[in-house]
């Protein structure tokens, strides 16, 4: 009863709240960095150095009027932020934040679920994600939400594809599609598989980075092309579900991009036994601080870059990263068979 | 039990969501319930134990073909009411006809099968499988009892991509 139902469902409730307050910090952390690039202060006023931002930013965005324009298809536009941010959250089931501790003398795993489909169910769910940000253009029933939207959904499919090549050479090392069995072989093999994957490492990053809507891949939200973007007519606690979607979106890239590169919970060189001193701190601590580093490269990233115009993000996608992704592809399979 | 109930429960769906496609009038509004629609089958497919089945359903139905599907619809615009249409029943006998013929189909499938049960194929080759796992277990009958038709199945996706842009690239 209380490992079958009581637990996962506590971890589940953890694991949303943790999800909700990091995308909330992750929007001042944002706007912080992205101040010091240019060197301001940032929010400074409420809380010291501006700490209790999100607060007062959640706060203003519920009090808000919540507008529908009159025009509007009224069911779908209610329904599109709820279907951008549902997929966003509920693949945080299978990330695995940590192995299985020991835990007031329980053994309790630091994930929700391993399923032998992990990476598969994580790829098909982020694939459902982006009839949000379709309808919310269609919805609006307004040209400029219209034209992001269309914008958003071509790149989405275009990157994916070259995203999920990456996933399976990746697969065809681990032999594995479940999350925690893919750590594992990263700890077994003795090398992340950032080394082991340099080309699938980029091409995975720029993807997600492109997947994420993030600058210099950031067309749909591009705001002085397209006032705003597809969220241009909602307002309020819809406009942002749409924005934590947008951040915990990251949150998942960075996630399985530590997963399926850096080791996962693993510590830095998890075989060399000189450096075993490091075991003192807790493997999710591990698992934390690389997806820490990936989040502030998405806003280091922003900070520094111009944004692509559309046609040269299109002829990245398809006529760089694809091509190059295949290839890494058979060169991994050639390689796995011929000499592994 | 339980496993009844969770059947019934999203066969019901399958099924009402297949009527709410062809009946609603919205074509944006009809390719939404196709995603639901969709998603229960593959609902039904974690039901049935197959969960790469089930991925895979996601992935490529819900998230890529209609997504295609919702483009097309959206850029063409089919805001037009079926008024427009000269006459909107003209194919009724011809819709009546193929209907019928697709039941008829359906209650013969059913009745021989019910009648004269095939061996559970899957389950005499999972007794010779050298790998577990769901995913593995495809991959194995995919390449090893399967193999000409999923070449045969290759070569037919591979005809189509070629005839695709054959008819997208007139001059290449």
């Amino acid at each position: 009863m209380i490992d079958g139902f009581v637990i996962p469902l506590l971890k589940i409730l953890i694991v949303l709240n943790a999800t909700l307050v990091a995308v909330t910090y992750m929007v001042l952390l944002e706007r912080k960095v992205i101040a010091w690039a240019q060197s301001r202060l940032g929010p400074m006023r409420v809380g010291p150095y501006g700490i209790l931002q999100p607060i007062a930013d959640a706060v203003k965005l519920m009090i808000k009027e919540d507008i529908t324009p009159v025009k509007a298809d009224r069911w779908v536009f209610t329904a599109a932020p709820i279907i951008s941010m549902v997929p966003a959250l509920i693949v945080y089931a299978v990330i695995p934040f940590g192995p299985t501790v020991s835990l007031f003398g329980r053994q309790v795993n630091l994930f929700i679920t391993d399923i032998n489909v992990g990476l598969l169910y994580i790829v098909s769910v982020a694939s459902v994600g982006v009839y949000g940000i379709i309808l919310a253009g269609y919805a609006s029933n307004s040209k400029y939400p219209l034209l992001a939207s269309l914008r958003a959904s071509a790149q989405l499919i275009s990157y994916e594809v070259a995203v999920t090549l990456t996933l399976v050479s990746v697969i065809l090392m681990a032999g594995s599609l479940s999350m925690v069995s893919i750590v594992r072989a990263q700890e077994s093999a003795h090398v992340w598989y950032a080394f082991a994957q340099p080309l699938a490492f980029g091409i995975f990053f720029i993807g997600g980075l492109a997947e994420t809507n993030r600058a210099p891949f950031d067309m749909p939200e591009a705001e002085q092309e397209l006032t705003g973007g597809f969220h241009t007519e909602y307002s309020g606690m819809r406009f942002a579900l749409f924005f934590l979607a947008e951040y915990a979106n990251m949150i998942v890239v960075s996630s399985v991009a530590t997963t399926l590169f850096l080791g996962g919970w693993l510590r830095p060189f998890p075989s060399v036994a000189a450096l075993s001193f490091l075991d003192f701190i807790p493997a999710w601590t591990w698992f934390l601080i690389k997806s820490f580093v990936f989040l502030y490269i998405f806003i280091w990233v922003r900070a520094t870059l111009p944004r692509y115009r559309y046609d040269q993000l299109m002829r990245l996608g398809w006529k760089v990263l694809i091509p190059l992704a295949i290839a890494n592809l058979v060169v991994t399979g050639i390689v796995k068979v011929a000499f592994l | 039990m339980g496993e009844a109930i969770a059947f019934y429960f999203i066969a019901a769906c399958i099924l009402g969501f297949a009527v709410l496609v062809v009946s609603t009038k919205d074509t944006v509004h009809s390719v939404l319930f196709l995603v639901l629609d969709f998603l229960f089958v593959a609902a039904l497919y974690v039901l049935l134990g197959a969960q790469f089945v089930a991925a895979i359903q996601i992935l490529v139905y819900a998230g890529g073909i209609v997504v295609l599907y919702l483009f097309v619809v959206m850029l063409v615009n089919l805001k037009r009411p079926p008024e427009a249409n000269s006459d909107p029943h003209r194919k009724t006998q011809w819709g009546f006809a193929l209907a019928v013929a697709v039941l008829v189909e359906l209650v013969v499938v059913t009745t021989y099968s019910y009648v004269r049960p095939i061996q559970p194929l899957a389950a005499a080759a999972a007794t010779a499988m050298p790998v577990t796992g769901n995913t593995e277990e495809v991959g194995w009958l995919l390449y090893t009892s399967y193999l000409i038709p999923f070449e045969i199945a290759s070569m037919l996706l591979l005809v189509a991509m070629i005839g695709a842009i054959v008819l997208a690239k007139r001059e290449l």
